[in-house]
């Protein structure tokens, strides 16, 4: 589960992690649920039908992507639970689809953590797994915690049917060991702030944080030295540059410093947390299917996994 | 005015113009999360204010230094003044969701039905926790707000955040929606058994309800069901008005004295996701008032990062006396370079987004080293949202 504040690069993440595990030869599916075509825009590909589509192939690994629909995971349950078939157009027209994806919408993330286990329990002939890992680009933090709990909660309104029993399954997979949920963030306030009440809560809730994954991590540049208008300017004419540029060069040092200063009470608060911190630099534009790869390099897996180089 | 490619740039968003405007009721900031939509309501309304009008911004999950520095402690989903505010009045209130959805039921039925659907699980679930209902709970709140300028004139301006995700504009579809849901059989077949016991039940059954039942119950479970179906029948007599408010509404949000705006920072994801709401307003004909680009990272010197760089280097190289000096002017330009390079992302990013939408009105907001917590910093947001320089 791969899950961040908005803004953060989730996205980006959760697919530089697909990338990396694919490159360990593993077949990978990469799984989004919120319908925004973020996994197509990312691995420049078509926009995702509800099916799974290969989005890249490496080193005899792959990556799978998935947009998982709401309304669509409801009649494959329905199809692959009750044997229903065909029963989509008269559920539209009877109001049921929008019951279950607006007025319940509890229940839409009953559907979306359903398909996830569907996706990590399925076996290929022969009892092996069909991926050896999937992996979810989750909603942001403000909601992981309820979205995880959705079954939980819908299980709590029901003692008896499938929902109820289902329910155990998906829980049981949410908090094993198979499960670990990675949060991106940027070392700014709020996105730390975030970070560290998202990670309380899903703690709370018996979920396992698995890594904090620093997303455009800036370099620390500004050292000891105490800012000096004059001897900036000297130093400036000494190479040849225009010494009038030292006003404005020192206050670009200011404001970098106090960026600085916030990076670093960020990534002490982060610290805090007990669990892996990985910091990623920021990618020069254009963003594309390079620069994934150089960002799933970044993450180090190796490291990560606990395996040597 | 022209890029440097010789395409025209778009209108300039002129945010005093409409902040003065007396007709401007009602303000909506829409975008993804992480652009600080929060952070531009709240400067917006504190600008308006300033100059004389009376805003009310209504917040949805501020981060809480934000929230502390408009006075908002505790969530209870009444507007409170926040100190310090000259010229005119501003007035904060952070969204109660669930205590909004009682309201809404309070206003539609009989004490003992409010009672009954108050009391029962599915409900509970329903307004507390459920994704979705925050979108409509909003809009909904902007209604009251709406009918207390009108009726008391309480204030003359609204200022309202909307949830940061896609779905924000959600709303849009609800009058579509919620007609289509309230028009089919489900509600019918949901609300029989309730309402005439076994009888009206057995009516109704076609081949269609046996699969429906059958569906239903096999998903939910019977007791779920049975909740549901209490719920429903126990909201029956307020699903008009409900209908009837998701319709105003929607006619609210259309009406001149509405005003849309965009709100993103320039990262491609964020661009993305203000194009759709861009595009899906256009599409609906919403009054799009213009497109505000938090954090755009700027240079104080007109140096190329190349150019610092390469001086940076020769420092480095040269071993130059006195040491300390040759340190600073190397630090500093390399501090140069870094901006410079982060500024050239922006303003591509930027170009890319206005080459797009040529004829929305945008306006840029440089990025601060720091987030704003208190009024002072919301003040300087509302003066690079007017375009004065610092």
């Amino acid at each position: 589960m791969v899950t961040g504040k908005g803004g953060t690069g989730k996205t980006t993440v959760a697919g530089a992690l697909a990338l990396a595990l694919a490159g360990r030869r593993q077949r990978v599916l990469l799984v989004e649920v919120e319908g925004r075509q973020g996994l197509a825009q990312l691995f420049d590909a078509p926009p995702l039908p509800y099916a799974e589509t290969r989005l890249t192939a490496v080193r005899g690994g792959e990556v799978i992507g998935l947009a998982v629909d709401a309304e669509a995971a409801m009649l494959e349950y329905l199809e692959l639970f009750y044997g229903i078939k065909r029963g989509g157009s008269m559920l539209r027209k009877m109001g049921a689809i929008d019951f279950v994806t607006t007025i319940a919408p509890g229940l839409r993330d009953v559907l979306l953590t359903g398909k996830v286990k569907e996706s990590v329990t399925r076996t290929a002939p022969g009892g092996r797994p069909v991926f050896d890992s999937v992996v979810l680009d989750a909603p942001p933090t403000g909601r992981i915690t309820a979205f995880l709990q959705a079954t939980h909660e819908v299980a709590g309104l029901t003692k008896i049917g499938p929902i109820h029993r289902q329910s155990a399954g998906v829980t049981e997979l949410l908090h094993s060991e198979q499960t670990a949920v990675h949060i991106v963030t940027l070392l700014e306030e709020m996105p730390v702030q975030e970070t560290l009440d998202a990670a309380g809560e899903l703690r709370r809730a018996g979920y396992r944080i698995g890594q904090v994954i620093v997303n455009r991590a800036r370099p620390e540049l500004v050292g000891a030295v105490a800012p000096n208008p004059d001897a900036l300017a000297a130093g400036l004419a000494s190479v040849g540059l225009d010494p009038e540029l030292a006003a404005g060069l020192t206050a670009e040092m200011a404001d970098y410093g106090t960026r600085q200063r916030v990076q670093e009470l960020a990534a002490a608060e982060l610290a805090g947390l007990g669990v892996p911190v990985r910091r990623l630099p920021e990618l020069a534009p254009p963003v594309d299917l390079g620069s994934l790869f150089e960002l799933a390099e970044a993450l180090e897996l190796d490291a990560w996994l606990g395996l040597p180089a | 005015m022209t890029t440097a490619r010789g395409r025209q740039r778009p209108p300039v968003f002129e945010v005093d113009r409409l902040l003065k405007d007396p007709d401007l009721k009602v303000i909506v900031t829409c975008g993804s999360g992480g652009v600080g939509k929060t952070t531009t309501a709240a400067a917006l309304a504190l600008r308006a204010a300033e100059q004389g009008r009376r805003a009310v911004v209504l917040t949805i999950d501020p981060a809480r230094r934000l929230a502390q520095s408009l006075g908002l402690v505790e969530l209870d989903n009444t507007p409170r003044p926040v100190p310090g505010v000259g010229n005119g009045a501003l007035l904060a209130m952070m969204l109660d969701m669930k205590r909004t959805f009682d309201e809404v039921v309070l206003a539609n039925t009989t004490p003992d039905k409010a009672e009954q659907i108050f009391a029962n699980p599915f409900y509970q679930s329903l307004s507390a926790s459920f994704a979705g209902t925050q979108e409509y709970m909003a809009m909904e709140k902007l209604s009251q707000l709406r009918d207390r300028l009108i009726e008391h004139g309480d204030w003359d301006l609204i200022v309202v955040d909307t949830p940061p995700s896609r779905s924000a504009l959600d709303f849009l579809d609800a009058p579509q929606r919620l007609g289509r849901f309230l028009d089919g059989r489900m509600i019918r077949l949901l609300t029989a058994p309730a309402r005439a016991g076994g009888k009206a039940y057995l009516k109704v059954v076609g081949a269609s309800f046996s699969l429906f039942s059958r569906v239903l119950n096999r998903i939910l479970g019977n007791d779920l069901l049975a909740n549901v179906s209490a719920f429903v029948a126990s909201l029956e007599t307020m699903f008009g008005g409900f209908r009837e408010r998701a319709e105003q509404t929607y006619r609210l949000l259309k009406a001149p004295g509405t005003a849309f705006v965009v709100v993103a920072s320039p990262e491609p994801d964020a661009l993305r996701e203000a194009s759709f709401f861009v595009e899906r307003l256009q599409t609906d004909e919403m009054p799009l008032a213009g497109v505000v680009l938090n954090r755009v990272r700027q240079v104080a010197v007109p140096l190329t990062a190349e150019r610092a760089l390469d001086a940076a280097d020769r420092l480095a190289a040269a071993n130059a006396s006195p040491a300390t000096e040759a340190a600073l002017t190397e630090a500093a330009l390399r501090v140069h370079a870094e901006i410079a390079e982060a500024a050239r992302h922006d303003r591509l990013m930027a170009a890319r987004f206005a080459a797009a939408h040529p004829d929305v009105p945008e306006l840029q907001v440089p990025a601060l080293p720091t987030d704003v917590h208190d009024l002072a910093g919301l003040r300087l947001i509302g003066a690079a949202l007017a375009g004065e320089q610092p």
